[in-house]
């Protein structure tokens, strides 16, 4: 009796020293992730900053509605609209969209349902290495693919608004395959055996059934898919031509607001003409948050 | 004696390496209703899918044997599409579709072809009607189908699978998920669709079995032990094993 007693209280102490060091390890693994949690708080607080208190002055200057609907850009004369290319950067988006997304949906649908395992192993990955790809190089692929391609068709240089779009199509499509495809793999077994077992058949079950289950995580996945086209630069710098112009057929060359802010920065004089690249960024800033807000908008109703 | 609607023969099903099915010969009366009883476990579930394939769905899954559906082969003569619109199916949960009440109806029609607006309206309150739910969804037709109580859902679905005109209906513990009232209307409600269909039905309550079928099939480690008439399983079953599951002196 008195043994085991004995013995309980030897083994009791150092477990409480062990449970303290426990307690203080984890506070400060608490902090470490509080201290990470507030770097990325910071530093979108001080990017938000930084491109406000340079880009509002300058709009206020320029005038909003001179800033977004002027389409002449004459930096030296301080006429400064972007109209054109906030036009560029709509219509490169939309065009991936259309294109980008049909495939995209299509091919989650492949993944999510239909493909047989062997190709599943083949096409997942290839659509991870399609996410990991640098931008710069689908704008090198696109310049000397691409580009020749467009012209050896339609002529005009090739370079334009169709190559651009043609590149994000492709830049998109990781982004709505991967979120789709989790979609459609949450959608509830019950709902597939339902329609299956009133004798529809597997592709009507995904199109009458599934893809309507799956909408709002499908619709987040096209939300994110505009976020990336929009703020794509790199690759549509090299293939889109840059001119300042309203586009009036899809070979014209564009120049998306995001290539514009890159091409003119690093020779913009400081002052009122590298302000207006900032204000481009505002501009841009403004496209992005209300594209999160509709994101959070429709993945909060998912919940309901 | 042959009317017969489902005549199981020395069907064996294999999920991989585990038999789940032994041998099990069954022959299913038309226009009564079939009890499936027996501990968990015991391959009620999946006999059950063997009779509309929707064991199909499950990979690894070999089947010997034959199930006849008024003599034709379902697993070589009929194709599956075409079965299982002749033997429906309500699940454990209810399980309506995320769409309106009016939609979940008309997708069976729609799904084989129906377009016509009239036609349609007039299966889905048909359909809304045999299964006991009209009067109380017939103004909210177009309203979410999960806004529905538990036991409305269960009715629903009953009226989902009823829209494609099967002649079979089965169904997998359908109470299961329900409170007694509801409980109550379905079993209501499957004395009166018997009059039209063929019913096969999974409960584990015995009460329910002996309340409402006219045949019972005891299944034990997936094989069926007895098969007959309610009454005479319920009161002299020939097999001991029976008698103890009956009686709940057993698992
Ligand atoms: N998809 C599957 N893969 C492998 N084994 C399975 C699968 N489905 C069921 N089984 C096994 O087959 C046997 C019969 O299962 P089944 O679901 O038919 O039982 P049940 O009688 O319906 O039981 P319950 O009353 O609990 O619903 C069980 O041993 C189960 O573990
Ligand atoms: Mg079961």
């Amino acid at each position: 009796m008195e043994a085991t007693e004995l013995n309980n209280e030897y083994e009791s102490r150092p477990n409480m020293s062990k449970s303290k060091w426990t307690e203080i390890w984890e506070k400060i693994v608490e902090i470490i992730f509080f201290l990470s949690a507030c770097m990325a708080i910071v530093s979108i607080a001080i990017i938000t900053f930084f491109i406000f208190i340079k880009g509002v002055p300058a709009i206020a200057e320029i005038g909003l509605f001179d800033f977004i609907f002027k389409t002449d850009w004459y930096p030296e004369a301080e006429i400064l609209g972007i109209g054109a290319m906030i036009v560029a950067s709509i219509y490169a988006t939309l065009g991936s969209i259309i294109i980008g997304v049909p495939i995209g949906l299509l091919t989650a649908v492949f993944i999510a349902e239909l493909a047989p395992d062997w190709m599943i192993k083949i096409i997942k990955p290839a659509v991870e290495l399609l996410a990991g790809i640098p931008s710069v190089v689908y704008g090198f692929f696109g310049l000397v693919i691409i580009v020749p391609i467009i012209d050896r068709t339609f002529g005009g240089g090739g370079n334009g608004l169709l190559a651009a779009i043609i590149i994000l199509s492709f830049m998109i499509l990781p982004t709505i395959i991967n979120i789709s495809v989790t979609a459609l793999k949450a959608v509830p077994r019950e709902y597939k055996e339902g329609s299956l077992a009133m004798g529809a058949s597997h592709i009507q079950t995904i199109f009458k059934v599934m893809i309507p289950a799956a909408k709002s995580g499908i619709f987040a996945a096209i939300i994110l898919g505009i976020g990336r086209a929009i703020g794509e630069t790199m690759a549509v710098i090299l293939v889109a031509g840059n001119s300042i112009q309203i586009p009036f057929s899809i070979l014209d060359r564009v120049r998306p607001m995001t290539a514009h802010i890159a091409l003119e920065m690093s020779y913009a004089a400081p002052g009122l003409h590298e302000n207006s690249l900032f204000a481009t960024g505002v501009i841009l800033f403004i496209f992005i948050m209300i594209l999160n807000i509709v994101l959070n908008f429709i993945t909060s109703k998912v919940g309901e | 004696m042959n009317n017969f609607k489902i005549s199981v023969k020395d069907l064996d099903l294999f999920y991989g390496d585990f038999q789940a099915l032994k041998g099990i010969n069954l022959d299913i009366e038309e226009r009564k209703i079939t009890a499936l009883i027996g501990p968990s476990g015991c391959g009620k579930s999946t006999f059950l899918k063997t009779l509309n394939r929707m064991n199909d769905l499950i990979e690894g899954v070999k089947i010997n044997g034959n199930v006849k559906l008024d003599g034709l082969d379902i697993y070589k003569n009929i194709d599956v599409i075409k079965l299982r619109k002749r033997v429906g199916m309500v699940f454990q949960k209810p399980n309506p579709f995320p769409m309106s009440i009016y939609d979940n109806v008309a997708y069976g029609p729609r799904a084989h072809g129906v377009k016509q607006k009239s036609v349609l309206d007039e299966i889905v309150e048909k359909s809304l009607r045999s299964a006991a739910i009209w009067d109380e969804v017939k103004d909210r037709l177009k309203k979410n189908a999960l806004g529905l109580s538990g036991g409305q859902q269960q009715r629903l679905c009953i009226a989902r699978a009823l829209a494609v005109e099967p002649e079979v209906l089965l169904m997998d513990e359908p109470t299961s998920a329900l409170d007694p009232i509801a409980t109550g209307k379905i079993e209501e409600l499957t004395e009166e669709l018997k009059r039209d269909y063929t019913i096969v039905i999974v409960t584990h309550s015995m009460q329910q079995a002996g309340r409402i079928s006219d045949n019972t099939a005891f299944f034990l480690l997936g094989e069926m032990i007895e098969f007959g008439e309610t009454k005479t399983i319920f009161s002299t079953p020939e097999d001991k094993r029976t008698e103890d599951y009956i009686t709940g002196r057993f698992g």
